[in-house]
């Protein structure tokens, strides 16, 4: 049995994750630490969470860091997770943006901390439902994570059972995916739309260019105030100035940031604020 | 009160499914195979009906083909729940009029995301 980690033990761990990921942990959630990190103990030989917090405090190697940072920041996710998001995308922002399809243009959506990809992947099967309507124009869906293991997944397109059967619909799977196997891979019409890139939300998304649509769902909730505040200015500053970005259902810019404003009548949606 | 209907042979998979429906505040009632299933929606129209695919006296693309061509004041939503996973099926049960597919075995997140879909919850 493991012993109990001490409060310097745990600030080792709080520390390096707010480091490097910005999240927040809070002893409270000990037992996420313990329920996380024990496959990584001994996958690293090492006896348990003590164990690593020792490891940690020398010269640690950079893959357990990785690893550690991978364990903690992986969160499940679901196709088409709370249907109104997709629907305000197929009905407002996708319309507005291109004037309903008469005002060819390319649009850049950017699914951040996409986990194994299912959001991104949710938006190129909704594209591809609507193209007729965007005849003209062209899409680029990009995913991004701070995980390169839940990249690789992502990357691959390929879903378990249990996977495909959460939040996609049955004639979107017999539409967009192949059997392989006792899994689910995905059809390249719909894998050749989105690319996945490795990214930090503390860094500046610039990096990856500008977007019109950012999705950033359920993530914020995981950072304190100042980290929200400087991700979504960051988010801001790669924002096109008619972009929107998408955010969970529990989660607002109010009191974080005066950069977005809500979109009316569109729920999560907000938009760029007119410059003062 | 929205009612569901479970056709299944399994005593253990109509358990499982009725625990389920009824913390989504969902009223079950139950058969064993597609003809008991037939039988009890023509005595009241379900709202939906969750049904198994192998089943003695009468299957389940049976039981849907069946409903399908029967003249109700309404027609239920049936979502197919079977262990057969490959495409064949999938195309057989929503050419008969499935409204959707879960693949055995299931949790509760899977029924409730299904019953988003085809506008139940």
């Amino acid at each position: 049995m493991s012993t109990p980690l001490i409060p310097l033990e745990f600030d080792v761990f709080a520390r390096l994750l707010k480091l490097r990921s910005g999240i927040i942990i809070t002893p409270d959630k000990t037992y996420l630490l313990e329920s996380r990190l024990q496959p990584i103990a001994r996958k690293w030989n090492l006896e348990d969470l003590r164990g690593i917090a020792k490891k940690l405090s020398g010269m640690p190697d950079q893959r357990l860091l990785d690893d550690i940072v991978d364990a903690m920041t992986t969160n499940e996710t679901l196709f088409f997770r709370d249907q109104n998001p997709f629907d305000s995308l197929k009905n407002y922002v996708l319309p507005t943006l291109t004037d309903k399809g008469h005002r060819p243009r390319k649009i850049r959506i950017w699914s951040a901390a996409c986990s194994s990809g299912q959001e991104a992947y949710s938006i190129a099967m909704l594209l591809l439902e609507e193209k007729e309507k965007y005849a003209g124009c062209t899409f680029e869906i990009v995913g991004t994570d701070i995980s390169r293991e839940i990249l690789a997944k992502a990357q691959s397109g390929i879903f378990s059972q249990f996977e495909v059967q959460r939040g996609l619909p049955i004639q979107y799977l017999v539409k967009y995916f192949v059997k392989d196997g006792d899994r689910w891979a995905l059809k390249d019409t719909v894998k050749s739309m989105v690319s996945f890139r490795f990214f930090n939300l503390l860094e500046d998304p610039r990096l990856l260019g500008t977007f019109d649509i950012v999705f950033c769902r359920n993530v914020l909730i995981y950072f304190d105030h100042n980290t929200k505040k400087g991700i979504l200015e960051r988010i801001s500053r790669a924002l096109s100035p008619d972009g929107v970005l998408c955010l969970g259902g529990s989660e607002s810019v109010l009191g974080i940031t005066d950069k977005f404003t809500s979109v009316t009548g569109q729920r999560s949606m907000y938009q760029q604020s007119a410059p003062k | 009160m929205m009612t569901f209907l479970i056709v299944d042979d399994s005593r253990v998979i109509r358990s499982v499914a009725r625990k389920i429906f009824q913390d989504l505040g969902i009223e079950t009632r139950e058969a064993e195979n597609g003809q008991l299933g037939l039988d009890s929606v023509k005595e009241a129209i379900p709202d939906g009906v969750l049904l198994d695919w192998n089943m003695p006296v009468m299957n389940g693309l049976e039981f849907l083909q069946s409903l399908r061509a029967t003249d109700l004041e309404r027609q239920p939503k049936v979502i197919l729940c079977t262990t057969e996973n490959d495409m064949d099926h999938i195309m057989a049960a929503l050419s008969a009029g499935a409204d959707e597919y879960i693949m055995k075995p299931f949790d509760a997140d899977i029924i409730r995301t299904k019953l988003e879909q085809i506008g139940l919850l």
